[in-house]
């Protein structure tokens, strides 16, 4: 066991040495093999993701609606120009926007919560701890939010109301998905549900890295648990944190299934995502359609884009730069 | 060797089996797809009776659309515009006929089966664009307007004449009870609003055949701003309940049977349902053709339904063709009525005994049929729907002075792709 690691970790240690030499024939032959095994996954990689993209590019350039194939016209980028200056878009970002922040804020704080419960547990319970918390991950997002609908929706006995009938002022009646706040904030909390515990995962990972030594010296030396936790901890997990914020802010704003099951935008819920789908798959208006989907695209590209650079995480490394 | 020679006839008898397995269930019939949408087997029924009665002309199998009128729109439309040749018959909800005929997705109708005597006006009028048939009428639906005949009673109206919306909403305010009308953000507003605006005397489309930049709608009208008044009202006093917003035909369904249940409109099927699961309130129960707007104007029921037609890509049109007049046989229709609730668009089915004994509203719904207004028939009816759904939800938020016209201006600016929807 010892010798399997010890072999593993010299060979990760290998590339920085011997890249200057010449490789061996065998070594050439491996690489060659290599290529010709994953080449064809690679090149239908890059085509399977390539290939709609391009495309959708392209159709976002026409005046295309599918039950009306000869009125195609190419109109350059006047798609573009009606969606940046209609409301509904603006609205529909707005939306995205927020659903993103408070779910990932509320995931983090939750999720940290959790990791913290699931790498301090005792031993004997580790495994049911783990387990409990992943159990909400591991349900397709799509029957979540059908749950959560049945919970709340008053016109097919929703039993959420009559669990906070005690709470002074509030109306047993309250129709959830009749405003946009309240439909959110349901919509919001299934999300939270649904995938708190992958950030938690995620985070618990990091935890794992923290050397234990640094703890110690910092309880020897008279730190209160807070400042462990925020002198030692947190700076020690930095990678992990920002992967998992990462992962979960691009996850969140793709935000779709939620919304479709529970309002299907009505009250101004619409998210970008839902905006598109409806567009292109409602309306069957292909060219304008495409277009939203290329700005979420390029949304989810700008927000990699700040995570990576604006907070300088080397995702390969796994570790701050 | 000898094990060799053993794989080898057995991988040969496993390839003649699969290929003589393959002849018995090609026998040189040809197989007609019907996409049927989701029911209660009738279709499936009709389809093992048609494929026996055709004696090895054609054999009829069915493939099952998606739950919801849209969802089954967006399928079909797909498949169509990809040329599919497997759409052979297709169970076409009526407002999305004219977006799929006039890019000539859809086969034309057969001269013999282009004759409408003695079918309801409402079917017909769904079943046409340009003034012709494109699809044949299957079964014709209708909402009715059930009421508990204890509140009428109460509220002292004679429910053997028309009602008003006015009266209907002024005996279950005086009650204290409440109405069963759908106002979620759905299909089933557009169905309310275009039966209201329509038995106003007016017309949500102006002209259906326009071409989009052209278009003028009849929202800014009495008839819409009347229509407006209603929602509005229904809307804001309380009289649809907490749950309008998001209510659909059966959260009506389930108002109406509740303790506070007065008047509803909604589709027949509910009878059948009703008597499953509330029979005391089907003791009370009574049905009306559709609430009218004014006293002196006739309702104009919402109208639904099925018609169904043939794929122009279809390897076997004149088959399909032929399959169809064997389904629509006013038998089936009667039969399809009596199984699964869903109402003839054949008046010769109506007079059925079996229908007439399971279905005692079945002449109101008859009635009801051939006063009917079809919602616009226009390629553009999903922006027109979608667009009247945005700008008159929520119920409470409809006003008679300003959402008739936001409504106008929004639609006219989507259909001149000027917005997004």
């Amino acid at each position: 066991m010892t010798d399997t690691t010890v072999t593993r970790a010299t060979r990760r240690e290998e590339p920085e040495a011997p890249k200057k030499k010449r490789r061996s024939d065998r070594a050439r032959a491996e690489a060659r093999l290599g290529w010709m095994l994953a080449g064809p996954a690679f090149g239908i990689m890059l085509l399977v993701t390539l290939y709609p993209i391009v495309q959708a590019l392209w159709d976002s350039l026409f005046s295309l609606r599918l039950t009306a194939p000869d009125d195609r016209e190419f109109i350059w980028f006047r798609n573009y120009q009606v969606i940046l200056g209609d409301p509904a878009f603006w609205q529909s970002m707005g939306v995205t926007l927020f659903i993103t922040v408070v779910t990932v804020l509320l995931e983090l704080i939750i999720g940290f919560g959790f990791a913290l419960v699931m790498h301090r547990a005792i031993k004997k319970l580790r495994g049911f701890a783990r387990t409990a918390i992943l159990v909400p991950y591991g349900i397709i997002t799509v029957v979540s939010a059908f749950a959560f609908f049945y919970a709340f929706d008053i016109n097919s006995g929703g039993y959420v109301n009559s669990w906070l009938s005690w709470i002074p002022g509030f109306d047993e009646n309250l129709n959830w998905f009749a405003y946009q706040g309240t439909s959110l904030t349901v919509i919001i909390l299934s999300e939270v549900w649904k995938t708190t515990p992958f950030i938690s995962l995620l985070l618990l990972s990091g935890l794992a890295q923290v050397p234990g030594d640094l703890e110690e010296a910092a309880k020897v030396d008279g730190a209160t648990g807070w400042e462990v936790l925020r002198r030692v901890i947190l700076p020690n997990m930095k990678a992990a944190i920002m992967v998992a914020v990462l992962f979960r802010t691009l996850e969140a704003f793709r935000i779709f299934d939620n919304i479709f099951i529970m309002t299907a935008g009505a009250n101004d819920t619409e998210a970008l995502s839902l905006l598109a789908y409806n567009t292109s798959i409602g309306r069957l208006e292909i060219g304008l359609g495409s277009a939203i989907s290329v700005l979420l695209f390029l949304s989810v590209l700008i927000i990699a884009g700040i995570f990576i650079k604006g907070f300088k995480v080397d995702l390969s490394a796994g570790k701050n730069s | 060797m000898r094990k060799l020679g053993r794989i080898v006839a057995g991988a040969s008898a496993l390839v003649l089996a699969g290929t003589l397995g393959a002849c018995s269930a090609d026998d040189g019939v040809p197989t007609l797809t019907w996409y049927i949408n989701p029911d209660d087997g009738g279709q499936a029924e009709i389809a093992a009776s048609c494929t026996e009665a055709a004696d090895g002309a054609y054999r009829i199998e069915t493939s099952l659309l998606p739950r919801d009128a849209a969802s089954q729109r967006e399928q079909l439309a797909r498949r169509l515009a990809a040329s599919d040749r497997s759409l052979d018959i297709m169970s076409l909800d009526p407002p999305f006929i004219p977006e799929l005929a006039e890019p000539g997705f859809l086969a034309p109708v057969p001269d013999d089966l282009q004759n409408t005597d003695g079918i309801v006006e409402g079917a017909v009028q769904s079943a046409s664009w340009n003034g012709e048939l494109v699809t044949v009428p299957f079964w014709a639906n209708t909402q009715l307007l059930w009421y508990r005949k204890s509140v009428a009673e109460a509220a002292g109206l004679d429910m053997t004449q028309p009602v008003t919306w006015d009266q209907i909403m002024q005996a279950a305010e005086d009650q204290n009870k409440q109405l069963g009308v759908q106002g979620a953000l759905a299909e089933s507003l557009t169905v309310w609003i275009n039966a209201l605006v329509a038995s106003g005397g007016g017309k949500i489309l102006e002209d259906p055949e326009a071409k989009p930049d052209e278009m003028q709608l009849g929202l800014e009208s009495d008839a819409g701003k009347k229509a407006a008044e209603i929602i509005g009202r229904i809307g804001s006093s309380g009289l649809g309940g907490a749950g309008l917003p998001t209510a659909d035909e059966n959260a009506s369904m389930n108002l109406f049977q509740g303790d506070n249940g007065s008047f509803m409109v909604n589709w027949p099927f509910v009878y059948p349902a009703m008597q499953g699961a509330a029979p005391d309130v089907v003791e009370d129960l009574g049905w009306a053709v559709y609430p009218r707007v004014d006293a002196g104007t006739p309702a104009a029921p919402p109208v639904g339904g099925i018609n169904l037609g043939v794929g122009a890509y279809s390897e076997h049109v004149d088959l399909a063709w032929q399959a169809v007049q064997c389904i629509v046989t006013p038998e089936n229709q009667a039969q399809y009525f009596v199984t699964n609730g869903n109402p003839p668009s054949n008046l010769a089915a109506y007079d059925d005994a079996e229908v007439t004994e399971k279905f005692p509203m079945a002449d109101t719904i008859a009635e009801s049929l051939q006063l009917g207004a079809p919602r616009p028939q226009t390629p553009y009816y999903n922006e027109i729907s979608i667009g009247l759904q945005r700008t008159w939800h929520p119920p409470n938020a409809v006003n008679p002075d300003t959402t008739p016209q936001s409504s106008t201006d929004f639609i006219l600016a989507v259909l001149r792709g000027e917005r997004l929807l």
